[in-house]
């Protein structure tokens, strides 16, 4: 479905996905393409953050959450238990509806996921904190107070500082959960823009409620409904011209 | 609508009673609190002077203080506490992240809150089976464990409860970073819930130090003060018990110093707890 890269960076095939004995993922099967941003869209309820969470594994945490069907990252099948989660998530970065500082420094909270995983110099610790503040558009806010808490920062910017610390470990894939809709207008612009520049960079997968939000940022767009992926395509072709109706009742606000 | 004068006047006297009902219910209960202040303070401070930190427990009638006690009663309540804290704070961490739902928590939690309720007589009775009597002797380790137990119940569930209190959220933010989940309750579930484990260490602290039954059997009582842990010591629970009891006047002034100090410490500790905890749930 991409035309500017030949494999697929995700490719979900025949996924279905339990909480307990309730089926919310039915038998999805789609491609995501790297260097661009796909939204998943669809009334509460209807997956897409349950898609999301399968990325990371993230219902590992939670017993009674399954996956069955097989979503390829690399030629690896990522639900097969078998595959390390860990080394799964240093590929993934997410980000989630609320944003969530933890409770130590600006700069703390971007150390923290790169000591996950190696141990750089000071200086290189440093270089690699602002880079990822930088490239998150929030390093002239904080530059000077690098060592205050990260909950003294607004909605806005404690969101840009998780996308900042998303971006540090240089993930390849970032998931997005519903990432602005905890945020006033001029920080969803913000964080829209910040989309719009990691789409070079990353594999970006958006969940999103907010329908404009999902025109103006994404460059493919997936309808999902009951479980199921009624369907999806280039954006302004789901925007304009869908080929279901749902989808068209949907994206004008007949529905959901 | 078109109102019953009579209706409306009942309803005024209705509001009146209940509110002098009230009234009266937080006099009597905060009533209580101020009588207890009140003679503590005058009776403690009429002898409280630099002896009572300076010189120890006296034969009847030759003046003397509470150094001895005072020394005693800090060092059971330290050593109880260092053995307390981290086993309460690795198990109040078991319960609130790997215990939540399984069958052992909640058998955990419902043994917990029997210890937590559970007479200070009988731990007291308890370690004097299983460590005084093998050992043919009082001794300040047998304090010292008898209020370990004390407050262990304490830290536990305050620690459960507090980091129960951190946001899944949080937990999942760093579980999806690759962090591991151990690291991640170091790091991030402590850290959030400091403030809180502090302050239940905190109340702990004020529970065990005015404990008086379960010394009785353990570290029993010491004239004197002592440098080893293994034979009795003095504590000032004790010596309160024991001066208040006794016929001799000097005695008697130094048991309410002693009231008093130990009052004046807890409501110390107590209003530290506090101020620890709000401070930071404001910030």
């Amino acid at each position: 479905m991409s035309s500017n890269t030949d494999q697929p960076r995700i490719s979900v095939q025949g996924l279905k996905f339990y909480y307990q004995n309730t089926l919310a993922i039915k038998n999805v099967s789609i491609d995501f393409a790297d260097k661009c941003v796909t939204a998943l869209i669809g009334p509460s309820g209807c997956g897409k953050s349950t898609l999301l969470r399968v990325f990371n594994r993230m219902y590992d945490l939670y017993p009674g959450q399954r996956a069955e069907g097989a979503v390829m990252v690399d030629g690896e099948n990522i639900v097969d238990p078998s595959v390390a989660a860990s080394k799964l998530r240093a590929k993934m970065g997410m980000v989630f509806q609320r944003p969530t500082p933890f409770p130590m420094s600006i700069f703390d909270n971007i150390a923290f996921p790169i000591k996950l995983y190696q141990n750089p110099s000071r200086s290189e610790m440093i270089d690699r904190v602002e880079t990822a503040l930088r490239k998150a558009a929030l390093w002239n806010e904080v530059k000077d107070k690098l060592n205050q808490s990260g909950l003294g920062l607004s909605g806005g910017q404690q969101q840009r500082l998780c996308i900042a610390r998303a971006i540090a470990t240089h993930p390849e894939i970032l998931l997005l959960d519903e990432p602005a809709s905890a945020l006033d207008p001029i920080s969803t612009a913000q964080i829209d823009q910040l989309i719009d520049e990691l789409r070079n960079e990353f594999c970006v997968v958006l969940v999103t409620h907010n329908l404009a939000q999902a025109a103006r940022v994404s460059d493919f767009t997936a309808f999902l409904y009951l479980g199921e992926i009624i369907e999806s395509g280039p954006t302004k072709q789901i925007f304009t011209a869908p080929r279901e109706k749902q989808t068209e009742d949907y994206v004008t606000g007949r529905m959901g | 609508m078109k109102t019953d004068p009579m209706v409306i006047l009942k309803r005024k006297i209705v509001n009146r009673m209940m509110i002098a009902l009230f009234t009266i219910a937080v006099i009597i209960s905060i009533g209580a609190l101020a009588a207890i202040l009140w003679k503590l303070s005058v009776a403690g401070l009429k002898g409280f002077t630099l002896d009572v930190f300076l010189k120890s427990t006296p034969a009847p009638g030759t003046g003397g203080g509470l150094l001895n006690a005072i020394v005693g009663s800090v060092v059971l309540v330290v050593t109880g506490l260092i053995g307390a804290i981290p086993i309460g704070i690795m198990a109040g961490t078991y319960l609130a992240e790997y215990g939540r739902n399984s069958r052992l928590g909640d058998v955990i939690r419902f043994c917990t809150d029997i210890l937590l309720s559970a007479p200070s007589i009988i731990i007291g009775l308890f370690i004097y089976g299983i460590i005084v009597l093998p050992s043919g002797h009082f001794s300040a380790w047998a304090g010292a464990a008898s209020l370990c137990l004390i407050a262990l119940p304490v830290i536990v569930r305050t620690t459960e409860d507090m980091l129960r209190l951190v946001p899944d959220s949080l937990r999942e933010a760093a579980i999806a970073l690759g962090c591991p989940y151990w690291k991640m309750i170091v790091k991030i579930g402590w850290k959030a819930a400091r403030p809180g484990i502090v302050t239940g260490i905190l109340l702990a602290l004020a529970r065990i130090s005015g404990e008086t039954a379960p010394l009785l059997f353990t570290s029993l009582n010491n004239q004197f003060s002592t440098s080893t842990m293994n034979g009795p010591i003095a504590s000032l629970p004790i010596v309160i018990f024991q001066f208040a009891m006794s016929p001799y006047k000097d005695w008697q002034n130094l048991a309410w110093s002693g009231a008093f100090l130990i009052t004046i410490t807890v409501l110390a500790i107590n209003i530290l707890s506090r101020s620890v905890f709000f401070k930071k749930r404001t910030q």
